[in-house]
């Protein structure tokens, strides 16, 4: 790989790879069982400089920001690449959240260029407050023929003539604005910089190395923090090469695991159970004999793989298994949510090795990761190099907040003084998570001290943020809650959102108030919806400011009620 | 081409099978997550089903922001 320490940006080690390894496949682009784009780091070169150009000509300088908001693919990273060639700050989006939330992290954001796919752009022009969208440049890729895109330009026609100029930045400026909460209330946008993300991917390779040859499968969402580091910096950064699914359906990754020969890659908790279920589904179809014969390997690979992993032996005992991720796989990432031990614990028994890790946006990624030195199912592995973790506060078990420090912890929140405070103190990043270090240097996680709840799926989900869609319902206050913040649980699965509803006096929850409070619970995308509700008696605790004092209200509610309180919807 | 109605109708149906709940139990304007007690993921299952019964191809964006039947059958209904 690149010597990471030598360069001082995204834009300057991104360029030394493709001047280092030319003729090797970088990216690979699948939709389905259809290869749309295969490119070596040479052809990559290629399609990214013209658009470095234009960008340019636009006016593009050093620290302008430019949005990002597509499905994986390769003109994403394409993109991205031109941007920080140009000095740029880029802006990833999650495509997921609904266009006019999109709408108000561009709006945060300040970005003057925005790069959005054909279909995602037109939900975003149907979108309320649309016409306010500020961005000077709109690039619309794959819009169809004829297609009308007033006020945009076609991204594949947006090419200048001439080679680019580079624009260097040092390791403290600004490399991306990440937005990992805030759609609705008070938007989260850390500030990463390029020192951020180069000392991330060196602590992460040398714990997992890529090199050329080695092909990471990328189904997240680039605009993740995870599939961002690990789905496009780490590889290019080794020469290795990047594959495209343009798809979650689970026929497609199985597919795409043996066409592939897939050595890397990084999934969320909901997609590791999905391959779960299918396996033990096909284990329980065999016949008793071949069922009890597998048993056997299996028990055999676990005493066999006690302290460490044997990669090769795995392969030989159970080929079956291995040949159906294609062969060549290394280790499945598991991150963005907490994974339960007996998963993970399932695939560690077939060799299938599943790093599961710890991070957050604002620490640049991961914290922890498991190095299988040795494997431990219950915890989430140790601290990456380079990262001191430290436990604030703890109690008698030995359990306190998460706190880090390292060069990879965030700059700041954009435009938010106050919020940046409250989240780096001295240096060290509180993550609002409960843990424990044990003996052997592994952390444990307990639940949250936050009121934040985060689905399989990875989704990070603030009550602040989903509260404006019950703005009106005929009640005296409201309040959405983490139901693990009101009634404190050691466990990070599972987790669900309460409605607080306090009643005018005499009032009584009626039928056509709970069907106004679930028609309005559809509007929020599925993953964010409130799974129940509790009437509360008593008026809520105001600041001077009229703001719900919510940690108050939470121990208030806490003394008085339990779990048991909830009505669901 | 059959009509919304119709579409709608068919989805329901298949949806039935493939999750084996009783068709009576589902609506048009059911969230479907929550009615089959479903993730996303085997939310693009049912999609997939979809497709082979409608020979079309869905992209997985089409399932984006919908929950309910009756928005899933526009949204084939657009493309049979």
């Amino acid at each position: 790989m690149l010597e990471l320490r030598q360069y001082n940006s995204l834009g300057e080690a991104l360029r030394a790879a493709l001047e280092r390894w030319p003729d090797e496949v970088c990216l690979i682009e699948a939709d389905r069982d259809r290869e749309k784009a295969r490119l070596t780091y040479r052809q990559f070169k290629q399609a990214a400089m013209p658009l470095a150009r234009a960008l340019e000509d636009s006016g593009f300088q050093a620290g302008t920001r430019a949005a990002i908001l597509m499905t994986n693919q390769s003109k994403w990273l394409i993109s991205a690449y031109a941007i920080f060639f140009r000095g740029g700050v880029l802006v990833p989006l999650d495509y997921k959240l609904t266009p006019g939330e999109q709408l108000k992290l561009l709006a945060h954001s300040r970005a003057e260029f925005l790069i959005v796919e054909y279909h995602l752009w037109r939900a975003l022009t149907q979108a309320e407050g649309f016409e306010n969208l500020a961005t000077r440049v709109i690039l619309v890729t794959e819009a169809p023929a004829g297609a009308d895109l007033p006020g945009a330009k076609r991204w594949e026609e947006f090419r200048g003539t001439g080679d680019p100029e580079f624009v260097p930045r040092s390791r403290k400026d600004a490399a991306c604005i990440v937005y990992s909460s805030g759609t609705g209330g008070r938007p989260k946008g850390c500030v990463l910089t390029h020192e951020n993300y180069l000392e991330q991917c060196v602590a992460l390779t040398s714990l997992y190395p890529f090199w050329p040859g080695v092909r990471y499968l990328s189904i997240l969402p680039t605009n993740h923090a995870i599939d961002f580091m690990v789905g496009f910096i780490g590889p290019f950064t080794c020469g290795a090469a990047v594959v495209h699914l343009r798809t979650l359906r689970p026929e497609y990754i199985r597919e795409a695991f043996t066409k592939y020969k897939i050595t890397y890659m990084s999934l969320v908790p909901m997609v590791l159970k999905n391959l779960e279920h299918g396996l033990r589904q096909r284990f329980d179809e065999l016949p008793a004999s071949r069922r009890r014969m597998l048993d056997g390997l299996i028990r055999i690979n676990r005493a066999v793989t006690r302290q460490r992993p044997h990669l090769k032996v795995s392969r030989l005992l159970l080929p079956q298994v291995h040949n159906a991720f294609g062969g060549e796989l290394r280790a499945l990432f598991v991150g963005g949510a907490f994974t339960e031990p007996a998963t993970l614990q399932f695939f560690y028994d077939l060799g299938v090795l599943v790093g599961n890790g710890y991070g957050c946006t604002e620490a640049g990624t991961a914290i922890t990761l498991n190095d299988f030195k040795p494997f431990r199912a219950d915890t989430v592995g140790k601290p990456l190099p380079g990262m001191e973790v430290k436990i604030v506060n703890p109690d008698a078990e030995g359990i306190g907040e998460v706190t880090v420090r390292s060069k990879t912890v965030m700059s700041h929140y954009l435009d938010d003084p106050e919020m940046t405070a409250e989240t780096i103190a001295d240096g060290w990043l509180l993550t609002g998570d409960l843990g424990r270090m044990d003996a052997s240097g592994h952390l444990q996680l307990f639940g949250r001290k936050k009121n934040l709840i985060v689905t399989e799926e990875g989704k990070n989900i603030y009550p602040e943020d989903i509260e404006t869609v019950f703005d009106g319902i005929a009640v005296k206050e409201y309040c959405v809650f983490a139901a693990n913040y009101l009634w404190p649980a050691r466990t990070m699965t599972g987790e669900q959102l309460v409605l607080v509803l306090h009643p005018e006096p005499g009032q009584s929850i009626s039928d056509e108030l709970k069907a106004d409070i679930s028609e309005r619970n559809r509007r929020l995308l599925n993953y964010k919806r409130v799974s129940g509700y509790v009437s509360w008696d008593h008026d809520f605790p105001l600041t001077a400011s009229m703001k719900i004092k919510r940690g108050e209200l939470a121990e208030q509610i806490r003394q008085s009620l339990g779990r048991s309180a909830v009505v669901p919807l | 081409m059959g009509t919304l109605q119709n579409t709608t109708e068919q989805i329901l149906e298949l949806a039935a099978q493939h999750f084996k709940v009783p068709r009576e139990k589902l609506a048009p304007d059911d969230d479907f997550f929550k009615k089959l007690g479903i993730n996303s993921l085997q939310a693009l299952d049912l999609l997939t089903r979809l497709e082979q019964h409608f020979q079309i191809e869905l992209p997985d964006y089409e399932l984006q922001g919908v929950s309910d039947f009756r928005t899933l059958a526009e949204r084939i209904q657009s493309r049979l």
